[in-house]
């Protein structure tokens, strides 16, 4: 359900609109459900309306944990076969 | 494209992988409900459960709003469009569901009706302003995601003065649904469904934030992880699931922290709330009557309110028989366990809207994971 | 500037264009004949008279209904000459002549019609091949979409040469002439209540000289398909169905130009069902895939092309793909159209 994208806003017009861009397509969107936008900020689209900010810090951070839940297990794997 | 293809790398995949498979315990199996039809649509679009242990296995829930919209309601919106003559404005995804006696909204089209696909209320502001003598009606559908802008789109028309403009209310509320297929089961499924864990909608959560699960989670004791909805979201969660059953936990996790904050969007809530107001109870399809789950248009709004601009007649809708949807919205059966499907239920002749819904369970498994069982697949194939 | 060229400019189609006299003679020499000028044509007759050359003939006929009429990219009409120079192609036959009827709806602007006219006579220039022979109706108002066009191809097959759908056979290499999506996009671009820009144009284009130079290299290619309508995944579908094979397809190896890509997740569509006006699909023995690849990528309209998966044995017809995640799924064969969805 509820199908939201990530875009970035690139240009702020009157009366709550902006338009969004994704890999060079551009689309007209309402911002009226959010208390305030720049131009740059990263939002997420549904039906044509903004509904929340994406926060690039936490963006990073959950990479970073996805590529670190890796990590741990191929450290302990090493640690089992070094002690075998 | 940014925030949308890290969260689908192949490379990150196998490292989370591999996660699961070593914390998941080998003695249990480990059933996990993925509310949001979004998250069915994910899974298995990129073929997650291929990337999962034997024993971790999802099950489709409920959080389609196409899929549990009532027939009657959607009868009712085919008659607005036939009956009184009104510009009737859908989302594409309402467009082929069949009602009763297979009466769709496409079908009422081709029979002449004035039926509009819009993928936004701005678009059906548009077609209200353009058409000054003609009623124009918006069928709203959707979880707490869809429903902001829906509140906008009443305010907007108030603001201009529009007086041909009207809102077909089906909003419905997520929090009742998750807790109403867990606190109260249905006594035929008692020794059926099984969920260890909730992969919570990402969007819906976007809105109305972390915190309505909390008391959910509590009481029924149940894991629940906000869940992106890419699919390494999905599959990060499921290992923040697996730990926190592993650990005898039942907490609300936020997984899906660069859009969900626990307070949700405070103006997106605030504009719904002057706009709607809950209804005592809904008729989902599949949960039958949900209390306290839906939202219709608060009486200051009733110029906007197309229940009561337009009468309706009363109507007797009726399912499909031996139809299993019901059962499959609850987690119940599987697509499979249905008589119907494959053999009388396709993609082209659909019975129920699970068949319909392009992330309906049935429609899923049709598309990407018929294959999975061969046997079936030979009879859907015949 | 004459004056029948200002009429033009300003005027529309009525009914008398349609009636058989006088303003339909004029406007059959004036606007169709003027911009369509060939040594067939020309001879003035109902009929066209020509040679062939001999050998197996094919024929192929498409209706053209498209809304909108103009797109980025291209037009109904050079989207019809296209298409029809394609449908010939893809039985490995090299396109003759064609030919093209109108339905006019009364009130559909002359300068538009005229802009389609030149469009079609560009694309046929461009193909070298001529449009020889022509009918014009019109319809009263509310009865058309503005115009349809009918447009129908000959074309004669090269000794040796046989493309049909039954010599698909487990084992053989499923390659692709580009990038898929692109034509819908630009479509669903300029749809009413669906509006948004980009760059995106039809990939709409004549694939017949990219066919010749693949049937020089390798005559023994089996299957020549283009995924119009329903997109790469319900041709391959429609393949696998009538010769009873499967495939497995790499998605990670299927090129989608990223805008295409963005304009798809906006709207909620599967890039693998939307239509394409300008690309091929080939099925040919596993080991002549590299010498075709490298033939078509030396052709302006194969510059992209990929190997994307491979044929097996499947009884059941199903197409599946590994997924660029790594997990698999079926392609499968959608009931209707792909609407763009919300949820």
């Amino acid at each position: 359900m509820c199908l939201a994208i990530p875009a970035r806003v690139i240009e702020l017009e009157d009366e709550d609109i902006a338009v969004v861009a994704i890999e060079g397509v551009k689309k007209k969107i309402s911002t009226a459900l959010l208390e305030e936008v720049a131009v740059g900020d990263y939002v997420l689209i549904h039906v044509g309306y903004a509904l929340h900010k994406l926060s690039p810090e936490e963006a990073a951070r959950t990479l970073e944990l996805m590529a670190e839940a890796g990590v741990l297990h191929e450290e302990l794997a090493e640690l089992r076969e070094g002690a075998a | 494209m940014k925030y949308i293809d890290e969260f689908r790398d192949p490379g990150l995949a196998r490292k989370l992988a591999e996660s699961i498979a070593a914390e998941a315990a080998p003695d249990r199996h480990y059933y996990l409900m993925e509310f949001c039809g979004g998250h069915t649509h994910a899974i298995f679009r990129y073929g997650v459960q291929d990337l999962m242990p034997e024993n971790v296995s999802f099950v489709h829930g409920p959080g389609c709003p196409v899929c549990v919209l009532p027939v009657r309601r959607l009868d009712d919106a085919v008659e607005l469009a036939e009956r009184h003559g009104v510009i009737l404005c859908t989302y594409g995804d309402m467009m082929r569901v069949p009602g009763t006696k297979q009466r769709s909204l496409i079908r009422a089209k081709a029979d002449g009706a004035d039926v509009r696909m819009v993928y936004s209320t701005v678009d059906a502001l548009k077609v209200a302003r353009e058409n000054p003598e003609r009623e124009v009606v918006f069928f709203a559908i959707g979880f707490e995601t869809t429903t902001p802008p829906t509140a906008v789109a009443i305010l907007q028309a108030e603001a201009e003065g529009l007086t041909n403009f009207s809102v077909f209310c089906n909003h419905v509320l997520t929090p009742a649904a998750i807790g109403h297929v867990l606190g109260s089961p249905d006594p035929r499924d008692l020794e059926k469904v099984r969920i260890d864990g909730f992969l919570g909608p990402s969007h819906v959560s976007a809105v109305i934030g972390s915190k309505p699960y909390e008391a959910g989670a509590e009481l029924y004791r149940k894991p629940v992880v906000i869940a992106g909805f890419e699919p390494l979201d999905v599959m990060q969660s499921v290992l923040m699931l697996i730990r926190q059953i592993n650990e005898g936990r039942y907490e609300v996790e936020n997984q899906y922290t660069r859009v969900v904050t626990r307070e949700g969007n405070r103006k997106a809530q605030a504009l719904v709330d002057k706009v709607m107001e809950r209804r005592d109870a809904f008729e989902w399809r599949g949960l039958g009557t949900v209390p306290d789950s839906a939202l219709k248009i608060r009486d200051c709004y009733a110029a906007f309110d197309a229940e009561k601009r337009f009468e309706v007649s009363e109507k007797a809708s009726r399912e499909v028989k031996s139809c299993e949807c019901p059962a499959i919205l609850r987690g119940a059966k599987k697509p499979t366990d249905c008589k119907l499907f494959g053999t009388v239920c396709t993609p082209e002749n659909p019975m129920g809207s699970c068949m319909v819904s392009s992330e309906g369970a049935c429609a899923a498994y049709w598309s990407y994971g018929r294959f999975r069982e061969p046997d079936k697949s030979k009879e859907a194939a015949a | 500037m004459n004056r029948m060229n200002d009429t033009f400019r300003t005027g529309a189609v009525d009914m008398s264009h349609g009636g058989g006299g006088r303003a339909m003679a004029e406007l059959i020499r004036d606007l169709f004949h003027r911009h369509l000028a060939n040594p067939v044509l020309d001879q003035g007759h109902d009929a066209a008279l020509f040679e062939v050359p001999a050998g197996r003939l094919v024929m192929s006929t498409d209706g053209h209904v498209i809304s909108p009429l103009f797109f980025p990219g291209g037009d109904i009409g050079s989207l019809a000459v296209h298409g029809t120079l394609n449908d010939v192609a893809m039985a490995g036959a090299r396109p003759l002549y064609m030919t093209a009827g109108f339905i006019l709806e009364e009130g559909f602007p002359l300068a538009d019609l005229e802009r389609i006219v030149i469009s079609m006579a560009k694309a046929a220039e461009d193909a070298g091949v001529p449009i020889v022979t022509g009918d014009t109706k019109v319809v009263e108002r509310g009865k058309g979409d503005g115009v349809f066009i009918t447009t129908t191809g000959l074309g004669v097959v090269p000794e040796g040469v046989r493309i049909a759908v039954d010599k698909a056979r487990s084992g053989q290499a499923i390659l692709l002439s580009g990038s898929v999506g692109d034509h819908g996009v630009a479509i669903l671009s300029k749809r009413e209540n669906l509006e948004f820009e980009t760059e995106i144009r039809s990939d709409s284009a004549a694939l017949h000289t990219l066919v010749a130079a693949m049937v020089d290299a390798v005559p023994g290619i089996s299957v020549l398909r283009d995924p119009t309508r329903g997109g790469l995944a319900s041709t391959l579908n429609e393949i696998a169905r009538s010769a009873r094979v499967g495939m497995e397809l790499e998605e990670a190896d299927i090129p989608v130009k990223p805008d295409v890509a963005a304009a798809c997740e906006l709207l909620g569509l599967d890039p693998l069902y939307v239509a394409n006006e300008g690309k091929l699909i080939c099925l040919c023995e596993a080991a002549d895939a590299e010498r075709l690849l490298a033939v078509m990528r030396s052709h302006p309209r194969g510059e992209e092309a990929a190997l994307i998966g491979r044929v097996v044995e499947d009884e059941n017809g199903m197409v599946r793909m590994r997924t660029g995640f790594g997990g698999q799924r079926v392609v499968d064969w959608l009931a209707g159209e792909q609407l763009p969805r919300i949820c």
